[in-house]
């Protein structure tokens, strides 16, 4: 498989997306988690945006940044006395955890740059990334969209139910 | 491409650090946000590089990304109805489901 050299650009944002990452599970204030968490998505997108994916870059930092990150920190300040750096946030499977996810980390890079199945693509992305999803999201994916509406409407209606103060 | 799929198996290991190690139900949250990002790098990736004639890749990524919103809503509000109910977020306090 062959494997193009990546500009400067990806370098930067994978240093910030794994030094953020680091951060967002090892960090004992959650505070400073959820703030390192932001960092992380914001990278993520900026990959996203390496990768000819606009539209989903711009969906990633509205949806995740602008509702999910701030969702979390609002719940961790609610939550702020059980978020402190005075508690252990850490269980004791430290080690073994750390040794299962650095053998996963470094044997599933080794397996995918030994496998040559993959075909490289014949032609270039298609460059209308808005209008081309727009279409899918009316043809082919019409289900799909109609499902996820009736999944969201049911995560709001559950988060109300679930967090409404119980009226005695 | 196999930087963008090397990049994301670190985050993948990263996320599945956090969720085996958190003791706080909302470390344990944002870890599995992190794993939701590794696999949408995945997708779109193999998007650019093996399967350019649609954008297949890109939309379940956005289904991806809705869906873990939807999650992290209901989560959350269970983590604030766990924080009233116990005065505690701890996973190894909410053990009243064990059987």
């Amino acid at each position: 498989m062959q494997a193009l050299e990546p500009g400067i650009v990806f370098w930067i944002l994978a240093v910030v997306i794994l030094v953020s990452g680091f951060l967002v599970v090892t960090l004992r204030n959650m505070f400073h988690c959820a703030l390192c968490l932001i960092l992380c998505l914001f990278a993520v997108a900026g990959i996203y945006v390496l990768l000819e994916a606009e539209f989903l870059a711009a969906a990633q930092v509205l949806i995740y940044v602008g509702a999910v990150a701030i969702l979390i920190v609002f719940t961790v300040m609610l939550t702020s006395d059980l978020a402190s750096e005075s508690l252990i946030q850490h269980n004791e499977n430290g080690t073994i955890a750390f040794v299962v996810c650095a053998l996963f980390a470094i044997g599933v890079p080794y397996l995918i740059k030994n496998t040559g199945v993959w075909m490289p693509a014949k032609g270039e992305l298609i460059s209308d990334n808005v209008g081309s999803i727009g279409k899918y999201l009316m043809t082919d994916f019409m289900l799909p969209f109609e499902l996820v509406s009736v999944l969201l409407l049911a995560a709001l209606i559950g988060a109300i139910v679930l967090a409404r103060k119980e009226r005695s | 491409m196999y930087y963008y799929l090397a990049l994301a198996a670190a985050l993948f290991a990263i996320g599945l650090f956090g969720v085996l190690t958190r003791r706080n139900v909302i470390g344990i949250l944002m870890s599995l946000e992190l794993m939701f990002n590794a696999a949408c790098i995945n997708f779109v990736t193999f998007n650019k590089y093996v399967a350019t004639d649609a954008l297949v890749g890109q939309m379940f990524a956005i289904f991806i990304v809705v869906v873990a919103a939807a999650e992290a809503v209901v989560g959350l509000a269970i983590v604030l109805l766990i924080y009233r109910n116990w005065r505690g977020i701890g996973m190894d306090n909410v053990n009243v489901m064990k059987w």
